[in-house]
């Protein structure tokens, strides 16, 4: 926790201008024609099922990527396979729709090899926390600067309805048909375990969220990981119903603001009690100072990895926005700086003298 | 000088060998150094346990050196022994059925004792009952000399016992009149922080190399003139070390920065290290969380045009084929190492084997070529890695190197290239669009191909107006969209495959060595088999018998004029480190039968074993039988 600072989701900016994260992105100019929605989709037919949540996400990115004054063919979209993992079809961006769970990986090769990329991973609950589990902790750990998109709807959609991951325990799916012993990962905890620099939870279906939380989750440098809670409507429909619900949600959803205490629509509260342990209570039976004022910038993240814990699985609590938002210096800036240490300490970039030196060694004779 | 007589020999094999701990690898470095400065021509072989420090004593902690070097050309590390320096009685007891009669043992006597005896199941001492009387056996208690040399030093008496192998050191180089400057500035630039190490290190060095001039133990020393080698400047070096300085000079030559994803395993680790280092040649090495991610890293930096390559051996290779066979989906330059290793699973990780060449041609699923190349001996490990980088950013295909522990561990004289003799590698990335769509505007299409290489554009992110996706999805012929349709697929998998096929037309002819012109049976290898089957040929043409030898660089594709060369001769021997794989290849791509002579022992042929295989694919042949 030592080395990382706080900062919350304000203070991602560095200056006035250019968020920290697209630092080394070049930027369009003010002369360039203003960029919109149009440019960043593609001629490729969207081909998810009606009524998927992953319409909405693909909508929500591209409404908001103009605005982000990147270059667009400086942007490269990522994915791993699973319904989500498309997404790169449908953005006129550069993207690889790679193999399965391996997008972290191969994105931490590209971004840290170009610091002049914003790149961006879309991936899913099988795909990131099954398959590809071991590519995103170490991701995360080493905080390289990628933006993480993980789409979760509970269920493998594309190989038509295991359970995932993030399935609950007893989920009757096709390869549960007495429900699942599988014990779910919450990936929000994940993250917050694997000291991930940015965490956040949002919805598919909640355009402003949204877009709020992805821009905060680009802008900022390093791993971001955003858990997108995403429906499948053939295969796990209504998973996220109770959130959703006009009724329902004003009670269920907790709102992560930074600064402000963590509520829900229903006048409840999160209390820190005498043991230290974070509860829902109603704000009018909240004691004096207990209410949880959310901090998102803190270094230390055991009240952030509490808050992802809050609920119990039955949905009645869920945070949703930005769990934390920390500096730490990332992976690739902190790997180029070792080259370009190397080579400014060098005098430069090696030429053909140099290389010549290189290959002779230190130990060598002559003959004739 | 020495005032002993000094007897000429035209080549000399030594082997070192004691504990895991007793620092052979060490000492084996040094003497190669001090050879390789007398102009000696030499190959080495070390053998060590994959246990880090096996229980001290026992057989299984034997790590050994050995170092063939002469006044003409070397091609193997030896077959067998000359001299054998045995630290502990295990040392002996491994070695020495590799030891002909008549061969010289030198003893270390301090640790044959009761207990180190027993421990390799000795009941006498073998230096004591007889049992050495065919070989030459000198005595010497090596650790008590070096003890009583140090008698001044304030060090432990355990601190002074580990410079034995200085002593032993000084005395072989005393023996074959080998020069100590070279190794005591090892020492000092090795002990720069601890001077009385060095001191003791280098007082023990010198007390070895006194011990030979001075006991009447030792009669004569030897003397092996320098091998007559093309003008040049030298240094020695290992495969490992050779693959680390062609990838970056390959990366220089084409300006492209080199990204090394690598997860360690043995034997390429070393590639990891030494690349790691070379940070000032525009190098990044990322260490990854496993081996697919390694390739992943590499692939990722290559779409972004670096020039990424990953290193590996056998198990990691297996684990990395998912992501090689999207590099061949997308077409993407991706230069894989592969530093073999005996197999199956883990295997022997310190032993060498050829083993993986199916696996590289053929272990991933689909119809996914790649190209498949193999050096044949340590330094050209150099050259294979500027080929590798050549056909990978030609043709933007995975090439797979295909080295393995001999040649990565041993090391040979290598004559330094000047860098401007170096071949060209250009490298363009696309900059603009390639086509016209049906209203006659210019488009990018991202799979439009090279004709005459049928190459695929490398377009990189940054470059404004080529946005596109990429992905192991089918894709459409020209334009690269996600398609399903059969025919498309059917030509795209043809397509793949003919550009591989093509590579042909840039590689040499298989060259066949044949002096005497009129050989029946054709001997042919690949990889690092170069040595030992060269070496054997020799030995046969010396008896008056011919035999034709050629040896393969490029595995996939092959040379063009393969199946001539195969055709042209009566009968073909093919020794492999495995069960057959070339032979298979060989046979089901030009109905050719061969004889596959093969051995997994861990070890490289003995060159006089094969000689023996070829005499008699010789005289059978001669004699119609076959």
């Amino acid at each position: 926790m030592t080395t990382d600072t706080p900062t919350g989701p304000g203070n991602a900016r560095n200056g006035n201008t250019t968020p920290r994260g697209f630092v080394g992105v070049p930027r369009v100019s003010d002369d360039d024609p203003k960029q919109t929605k149009k440019d960043f989709t593609s001629d490729q037919e969207v081909r998810w099922c009606p009524g998927c949540g992953d319409y909405a996400v693909l909508a929500a990115v591209q409404g908001f990527l103009p605005d982000l004054g990147l270059r667009r063919e400086n942007i490269v979209f990522v994915s791993g396979i699973g319904c989500s993992s498309r997404f790169p079809y449908y953005l006129d961006t550069y993207g690889m729709h790679s193999i399965h769970g391996r997008a972290p990986a191969i994105a931490t090769g590209l971004a840290t090899s170009r610091e002049d990329l914003s790149v961006w991973v879309i991936t899913g609950d099988g795909d990131a926390l099954s398959i590809g589990g071991n590519h995103l902790i170490h991701a995360m750990r080493r905080n390289v600067n990628l933006t993480i998109l993980l789409f979760n709807n509970k269920i493998y959609g594309l190989t038509k309805g295991q359970y995932s991951p993030t399935s609950d325990v007893g989920s009757v799916t096709k390869s549960t048909p007495v429900g699942s012993v599988d014990h779910p990962f919450n990936p929000v905890s994940l993250a917050l375990g694997a000291e991930a620099t940015f965490v956040a939870r949002t919805m598919d279906s909640d355009r402003a969220h949204l877009t709020t939380v992805l821009r905060a989750a680009a802008e900022h440098r390093g791993t971001s990981l955003v858990e997108i809670y995403q429906n499948c409507p053939i295969f796990n429909d209504g998973a996220f119903q109770l959130l959703k619900d006009r009724d329902e949600k004003e009670a269920r959803v907790l709102s992560l603001v930074h600064g402000e205490p963590v509520r829900s629509g229903a006048e409840h509260v999160v209390v820190r009690g005498a043991d230290g342990a974070l509860s829902v209570a109603p704000e009018s039976e909240a004691a004096p100072g207990s209410v949880l004022i959310h901090d998102a910038g803190t270094g230390d993240p055991s009240t952030a990895f509490a808050l992802s814990r809050i609920d119990d699985g039955s949905m009645t609590h869920i945070p949703m926005g930005i769990f934390r938002s920390v500096d730490r210096p990332t992976y690739d800036d902190q790997v180029r700086a070792q080259v370009e240490g190397a080579r400014s300490g060098a005098g430069g970039p090696a030429d053909d003298d140099d290389l010549a030196a290189l290959l002779r060694g230190g130990d060598t004779w002559t003959v004739g | 000088m020495s005032s002993k007589p000094l007897q000429k020999l035209d080549r000399v094999v030594i082997r070192f060998a004691g504990d895991s701990g007793d620092g052979m690898q060490l000492t084996g470095d040094r003497f190669t150094s001090e050879t390789a400065a007398l102009g000696n021509d030499l190959s080495t072989l070390p053998n060590f346990p994959a246990e880090i420090r096996a229980p001290a004593g026992t057989l299984p902690g034997v790590s050994s050196f050995q170092l063939h070097f002469a006044d003409h050309d070397v091609l193997t590390p030896g077959d067998h022994p000359d001299v054998l320096v045995a630290m502990n009685p295990a040392a002996l007891k491994a070695n020495l059925p590799d030891l002909p009669r008549g061969s010289t043992i030198i003893v270390n006597t301090d640790e044959f004792t009761k207990r180190n005896l027993s421990k390799v199941g000795y009941q006498a001492s073998p230096v004591e009952d007889g049992s050495l009387e065919s070989w030459h056996v000198h005595e010497i208690a090596l650790t008590s000399i070096t003890v009583e040399a140090l008698a001044d030093f304030g060090l432990t008496r355990k601190e002074k016992e580990r410079a034995k192998n200085m002593l032993a050191l000084g005395l072989l180089s005393w023996m074959y009149s080998r020069p100590l400057e070279g190794t005591e500035a090892f020492l000092r630039a090795k002990f720069a922080r601890a001077p009385e190490i060095l001191e003791a290190n280098l007082t023990a060095l010198r007390a070895g190399f006194h011990y030979g001039e001075t006991t009447e133990d030792f009669a004569v020393r030897f003397e092996v003139a320098p091998a007559t080698m093309p003008p040049g400047t030298y240094r020695t070096i290992t495969g490992n070390a050779a693959m680390a300085l062609g990838l970056v000079t390959a990366a220089h030559r084409t300006g492209l920065p080199l990204v090394l994803g690598s997860y360690p395993i043995t034997p390429a680790s070393d590639i990891l290290h030494t690349l790691s280092g070379m940070k000032r040649y525009g190098v990044t090495t990322l260490q990854a969380e496993d081996e697919i991610a390694a390739v992943g890293m590499a692939l990722g930096a290559s779409f972004g045009g670096a020039l990424g390559v990953t290193s590996t051996s056998g198990p990691g290779l297996a684990l990395k084929a998912e992501t090689i066979g999207l590099g061949v989906s997308t077409e993407l330059p991706l230069v894989i190492l592969d530093i073999q290793r005996g197999g199956p699973s883990t295997g022997l990780p310190t032993k060498t084997e050829q083993s993986d060449l199916l696996q590289a041609i053929h272990g991933r699923n689909g119809e996914s070529p790649v190209a498949v190349i193999a050096p044949q001996s340590p330094s050209d490990c150099f050259d294979i890695a500027l080929e590798a980088v050549r056909i990978a950013t030609t043709y933007r295909t995975p090439v797979i190197v295909l080295s393995d522990g001999y040649l990565a561990n041993g090391s040979e004289p290598w004559r330094v290239p000047s860098v401007a003799d170096l071949p060209e590698l250009d490298v363009e990335f696309a900059t603009g669009p390639n086509d016209t769509d049906d209203a006659g505007e210019p488009v990018f299409h991202p799979f439009l191909r090279d004709p005459q290489t049928l190459a695929r554009p490398w377009a990189v992110p940054g470059t404004a107006g080529l946005e596109h996706r990429i992905g192991g999805i089918e894709k459409a012929d020209v334009t690269g969209h996600i398609s399903y349709d059969p025919d498309n697929h059917d030509r795209m998998t043809r397509l793949r495959q003919g550009k591989i096929d093509g590579i042909a037309d840039t590689i040499p002819d298989l060259e066949v060595e044949d002096p005497s012109g009129d050989a029946r049976v054709l001997v042919l290898g690949w990889g690092s088999t170069y040595g030992p089957i060269a070496a054997a040929a020799r030995l046969v043409r010396a008896t008056g018998v011919s035999v034709a030898r050629a040896h393969l660089r490029h595995l996939n594709p092959f040379p063009r004029n393969l199946g001539d060369v195969l055709r042209a001769y009566d009968h073909v021997v093919v020794p492999e480190m495995n069960l057959g794989q070339l032979a298979l290849l060989l046979r089901g791509t030009y109905l050719v039968d061969v004889q596959s002579h093969t051995a997994v022992r861990g070890l490289p042929f003995p060159a006089a074993d094969l000689a023996e295989v070829l005499h008699k694919a010789v005289a059978q042949t001669l004699e119609g039988v076959r």
